[in-house]
């Protein structure tokens, strides 16, 4: 099920916006027991579809391109009147008082907005077992995890709850489920969408993303949601870089130090042969060299943290969330943040605090944002060469709930998609190839990095590789 | 590099706010150690005397400081989520201790 082919039916009245909630709302009410990729699944949906479809009947089709598609939202992204926990307990009960910049541009559209998604708390995680309520399990296989932290909106959009899908990726939080769920997921250049109305994690790596089931259909949404701000200074307009040209077929680089030893074998052998029927279709793929990338998990695992120390400094007990009460002021914090958060939320804060501490702050958030600036003039030099760069999205396919209790063990598997972040660049992941794994055939995604501002491209591209 | 101790880890908790079970301090500890192991790798890294440590691709955006919107629009929105609250006023517990 596609935006177009759903529109061209809307438009037709053979097939409804109601029939298309009802249809998905009970994929929901039978499957997503068992799943949990939604933490909130919203009544009032029925009346938007009920909506939507009046309106196809009298405005035809100068109807909004996505009037009447269902869509999930991540549950760390305001929508006004609706609870928004970002999957913690510290915002158990908050109900967000605005829209965020994304939602206020869905809803002048008209989606319908089925249901909020699970995701790892406050977005940190990369399997959505981190959540604060309950695990997301694959839909593909119910022992293995979805990928994170937006595994609920990937899981939605997979066993097909919705349409589209809203995400936030911060180090790979898009594109890993994507790929551990087999469909479609986008991160834009950074500051392409605004941030406004995320519950923030590490706010100069934060992107919304977009789960799909083609290029075309997160393109469509891309084009709704982008766009200058005013309530985010870091967006960014179509002259901040420039024109990047489309072409008939592109010339894709391969960072072959970079495909580390560590790599599933079968991810391997799905990545080898995408390069090949890329290869048929025309398009040109070289070896570039990028030395620098395989530092970008270091230098993120210091930038995020201390990103995070301080975004989450906000939550005191004082304004909005959760309180848990004390002798005086500050028992009334240690005790707030000690019952609200959960463990890999504050180790991760605790980690912030000492690497941004004075002593060690040079050692390492100096050297990790020095890192972060050589990456990105390392990524400049190789596009001068190349219009696209190729990598896997993950080194392995979804493993298994529980599998991964290290957390350094977890965070290895954000090796090929924290480099995006930290550079700002756009990326996407596409369904490329199954690997088979106790009989099941699991999905594999290819991730596709175009230069900063080349969202465009990047959409043409897929749409030509992926879709047709 | 040298292990992280537990009494590092309390520290650090203290100045993040967030009180610790000694479970979870010692877990801490043990944990970020790991995880500085891994990171430290960025010690090697020789930065360029141009690099500058500062954060993403940096430029100040301003706007007027106008078109501000009507006194008391969202007080009462924001009011109802606080935990605690007195008639306009966000509730807290007093700082200092006049008793000392």
């Amino acid at each position: 099920m596609t935006i177009r082919s759903l529109r061209k039916k809307f438009l037709e009245g053979t097939y409804t916006p109601l029939h298309a909630y009802e249809e998905m709302r009970s994929v929901i009410d039978t499957r997503d027991g068992d799943i949990h990729a939604f933490l909130h699944v919203y009544d009032d949906a029925r009346e938007a579809a009920i909506e939507a479809t009046r309106r196809y009947t009298e405005e035809g089709d100068r109807a909004p391109m996505l009037l009447g598609i269902p869509t999930a939202v991540k549950n760390n992204i305001l929508i006004k009147g609706k609870n928004a926990t970002a999957g913690s307990k510290i915002l158990e009960n908050y109900v967000a008082p605005y829209d965020a910049t994304v939602i206020a541009r869905m809803k002048s559209e008209g989606l319908v907005f089925m249901g909020d998604t699970n995701l790892d708390e406050f977005a940190m995680g990369s399997s959505t077992e981190n959540s604060a309520f309950g695990v997301t399990k694959n839909p593909i296989d119910l022992t293995r995890v979805p990928g994170g932290s937006s595994g609920g909106s990937g899981a939605a959009v997979a066993m097909g709850a919705s349409v589209i899908a809203l995400g936030t990726d911060t180090g790979g939080s898009v594109r890993l489920p994507a790929s551990f769920c087999g469909i479609v997921g986008y991160k834009p250049t950074y500051g392409a969408v605004s941030r406004s109305g995320l519950i923030a994690m590490g706010s100069s790596l934060d992107q919304a993303g977009i789960f799909a089931n083609t290029v075309d259909d997160a393109e469509i949404v891309f084009n709704v949601i982008s766009g200058k701000d005013p309530l985010d200074a870091t967006t960014i307009g179509p002259e901040t870089y420039g024109t990047i040209p489309l072409k008939e077929t592109y010339r894709i680089g391969v960072p072959r130090d970079f495909l580390r030893k560590g790599m599933d074998n079968d991810v391997l052998a799905v990545f080898e042969d995408t390069i090949k029927k890329l290869a048929e279709e025309g398009h040109e793929v070289v070896d570039v060299s990028l030395p620098l990338m395989e530092r970008g998990l270091a230098a993120y695992y210091i930038v995020m943290p201390a990103e995070v120390s301080s975004n989450l400094a906000r939550y005191d007990g004082v304004r909005f969330g959760l309180k848990a009460e004390g002798d005086n002021l500050l028992q009334d914090y240690r005790k707030t943040r000690a019952a609200g958060f959960g463990a890999e939320v504050k180790r991760r804060i605790i980690l912030g605090t000492y690497v941004l501490s004075a002593g060690y702050y040079d050692a390492f958030y100096g050297k990790a944002e020095e890192t972060r600036h050589m990456m990105r003039a390392e990524l400049a030099e190789v596009y001068k060469t190349v219009d696209l760069i190729m990598t896997p999205t993950a080194p392995t396919p979804a493993y298994k709930i529980g599998e991964k209790a290290d957390p350094l063990s977890m965070y290895l598997g954000d090796i090929f998609t924290v480099p995006i972040n930290l550079t700002g660049v756009p990326a996407m992941s596409l369904p490329s190839g199954v690997v088979l794994r106790e009989g099941i055939s699991l999905p594999v995604g290819v991730q596709y990095i175009a230069p900063l501002g080349g969202d465009a491209r990047l959409f043409d591209f897929g749409k030509k590789f992926h879709d047709d | 590099m040298d292990p992280i101790k537990k009494e590092d880890v309390e520290h650090l908790a203290t100045l993040s706010r967030i009180e610790l079970t000694p479970t979870e301090a010692e877990d801490f500890a043990k944990d970020i150690t790991n995880i500085l192991g891994y990171v430290s790798e960025i010690k090697d890294m020789t930065g360029e005397e141009t690099s500058e440590k500062k954060v993403g691709a940096l430029f100040n955006v301003f706007r007027e400081d106008g078109e501000p919107h009507e006194a008391g629009k969202y007080t009462e929105d924001l009011l109802a989520l606080a935990p605690e609250r007195q008639g306009q006023y966000i509730k807290v517990k007093k700082i200092l201790d006049s008793s000392k």
